[in-house]
């Protein structure tokens, strides 16, 4: 499958770009589309290599369920950390409506 | 044979610590060259000139009491600006942190304060460190001290260029696919990436948390094995570090090579300029004369490292970003629902490469594609493990170039990706692998740019590395001073 190029139309950009959240505009799902085939076109020589009976590797370290001391010690300041915040409402995160009803 | 670089950081912690200099005065020296120089070089996004010299005056008080001021005191420290700083704006070079001040310290920030360095200031990065040239800043280009025409590489190239032009004489950095080492060729400096594990990451904005690795830059072999004992060691903060001491490597840093076995890797050489390929056929020369023995090996598998890398770091990518959303910190574009506010903060706060790998990464994590993307490449990544497995039985270091050209100039890869990631196309397999690797100055190009040489070595093996790092180092050729630099 090496230089396989993947066909990715802008209704396949538009499709990710939701996935990921991020309202992109019909010129920026236009250049994706393109860039993203591109550059998965050379992923493509991955599908051409033997990798039977190989286990993939998500982490350099072979670790696994690191436990600390359960202690009580202190944590982050709350109204250090609520001020970062672009909007507060009693004392916690306030965002826009979430569920479709009316407010 | 010339003689070995300075160690800028050392002598000047000596000094500081010997009550010769003190740590304002110091301190004092470097701010200046940073307001002289930053102007046209773009290194630093912050300059923190009243909290070094507040910095620096304690430590004088500490001095003059008697008090151990720590083993970089004094000495002026450059953070690339994806490491928190407490109180300090920690941008990524993003306008999605617009406004955020971190609510705590790195680790390794609070292992350099307790080492009596001083922070003077914050350095310019790709967004998220993602890219390989500094282009991709919200704040701007970075410049190569040694043609301001020309990129300092990326994405810690405020660090490199900073340290190139004598601004620090350390930095920190991080180091994901190369974004360490590869901007420290390029600006002339030692750029090193530890061993995954050996660096606390707390603090670190993450980016490919599997391959993320902070790491030293100096302008010796020497210094940045210091500031790699003073920021390495255990940290209970960060679940993935090893539970290790510190390193402590100074002491047995001129052991030389004599009786090690040294591979230089076809794939690491083959394809790079001729310049840079003759320049680590010269320094394989000089670790044979200081008595290695020197083979050439082939490691095939590290070639398919660079697609593996740009299958997995985005999607990693694509999963540490969705923390961009508007709620807690940073920019909001408000909306109606949360879900519109959501898309409409990350469409403005986010740039162009950032997106892009953001939505690479989705792809190759989405419904259908994920075996034949991120699955293939996590298996890729078991193969280049094992290759260099093989290779270690043979050899106790390997060999090859940092980056397969010199510092290109502004502009001329922005517009193609693949191109641009071409640049990374020596350092991603170290990340794969989990390995440490550094970058030493070896020579130039014959137009005046500086060529790195990389040793790279297996997992924990910083000793191996940095004893022969040191050998390579010592067989430079002088090297030519940055045409913008600190006098």
């Amino acid at each position: 499958m090496s230089g396989d190029a993947p066909r990715l139309t802008r209704q396949d950009a538009a499709y990710v770009a939701r996935l990921a959240r991020i309202d992109l505009t019909e010129d920026e799902l236009e250049l994706y589309a393109a860039q993203l085939a591109s550059v998965l076109a050379h992923a493509a020589e991955l599908g051409a290599l033997d990798t039977e009976g190989v286990e993939p590797t998500a982490h350099p370290l072979p670790l696994c369920n690191v436990l600390r001391a359960d202690e009580e010690r202190p944590c982050l300041d709350r109204h250090e950390v609520l001020a970062q915040a672009p909007a507060v409402e009693d004392h916690r995160f306030r965002v826009p409506r979430i569920l479709g009803e009316a407010p | 044979m010339t003689p070995p670089p300075p160690s800028p950081a050392l002598e000047l912690a000596a000094r500081v610590r010997s009550g010769e200099e003190s740590a304002a005065a110091v301190v004092e020296r470097h701010l200046r060259a940073v307001d002289e120089l930053d102007g046209e070089l773009h290194a630093f996004v912050t300059v923190l000139h009243d909290e070094a010299r507040r910095r620096a005056a304690e430590i004088d008080a500490d001095a003059a009491a008697g008090r151990d001021p720590g083993p970089l005191a004094g000495v002026p420290v450059a953070l690339k600006d994806n490491l928190c700083t407490r109180g300090v704006r920690t941008t990524c070079a993003s306008r999605i942190l617009e406004g955020w001040r971190p609510p705590y310290d790195a680790t390794v920030v609070a292992r350099l304060r307790a080492a009596g360095a001083v922070v003077v200031g914050k350095t310019n990065l790709d967004e998220f460190a993602m890219g390989s040239s500094t282009e991709n800043s919200a704040f701007g280009p970075t410049r190569n001290p040694h043609d301001p025409g020309r990129v300092p590489g990326g994405s810690s190239g405020g660090s490199a260029a900073a340290v190139a032009a004598g601004m620090a004489p350390l930095a920190l950095g991080s180091d994901t696919g190369g974004s360490i080492r590869q901007p420290a060729a390029l600006c002339g400096v030692v750029g090193m990436k530890p061993t995954y594990g050996t660096v606390s990451r707390y603090g670190l904005v993450a980016f490919a948390s599997s391959l993320d690795q902070i790491g030293p830059f100096a302008t010796s072999v020497a210094d940045a094995t210091a500031l790699f004992e003073v920021i390495g060691g255990h940290d209970p903060l960060d679940s993935t570090c090893l539970e290790r001491p510190a390193p402590r490597l100074l002491a047995s840093l001129d052991e030389g090579v004599d009786g090690l076995s040294v591979g230089v890797v076809d794939e690491l050489v083959e394809g790079t300029d001729p310049a840079v390929a003759a320049r680590v056929a010269e320094a394989a020369e000089a670790l044979a004369r200081a008595g290695a023995t020197v083979e050439r090996c082939a490691v095939p598998e590290v070639r398919h490292g660079l697609p593996a890398y740009y299958l997995l770091a985005p999607a990693e990518a694509s999963s540490n970003l969705a923390r961009y959303d508007g709620v807690r910190y940073g920019l909001r574009v408000e909306a109606a629902t949360v879900e519109a506010m959501n898309g409409a903060t990350r469409a403005a706060g986010f740039g162009p490469e950032v997106k892009r790998r953001i939505m690479l990464g989705t792809y190759a994590l989405s419904a259908g594609y994920y075996d034949a993307y991120y699955g293939q490449a996590q298996k890729t990544r078991t193969l280049i493990i094992e290759a260099f497995a093989r290779a270690y039985e043979r050899f106790d270091v390997l060999l090859g170039a940092t980056t397969p050209t010199t510092a290109f100039a502004i502009g001329a890869k922005v517009d193609d990706p693949w191109a641009m990631y071409l640049s990374d196309v020596c350092t991603v397999p170290s990340n794969l692998a989990g390995h440490p690797a550094v970058t030493v100055p070896f020579g130039d190009d014959g137009a005046g740019l500086p060529v790195g040489v990389q040793v790279l070595a297996p997992a924990l093996g910083e000793g191996v590395l940095l004893r022969s790092a040191a050998v390579v180092e010592a067989a430079a050729p002088a090297r030519t001073p940055p045409r913008v630099r600190a006098v």
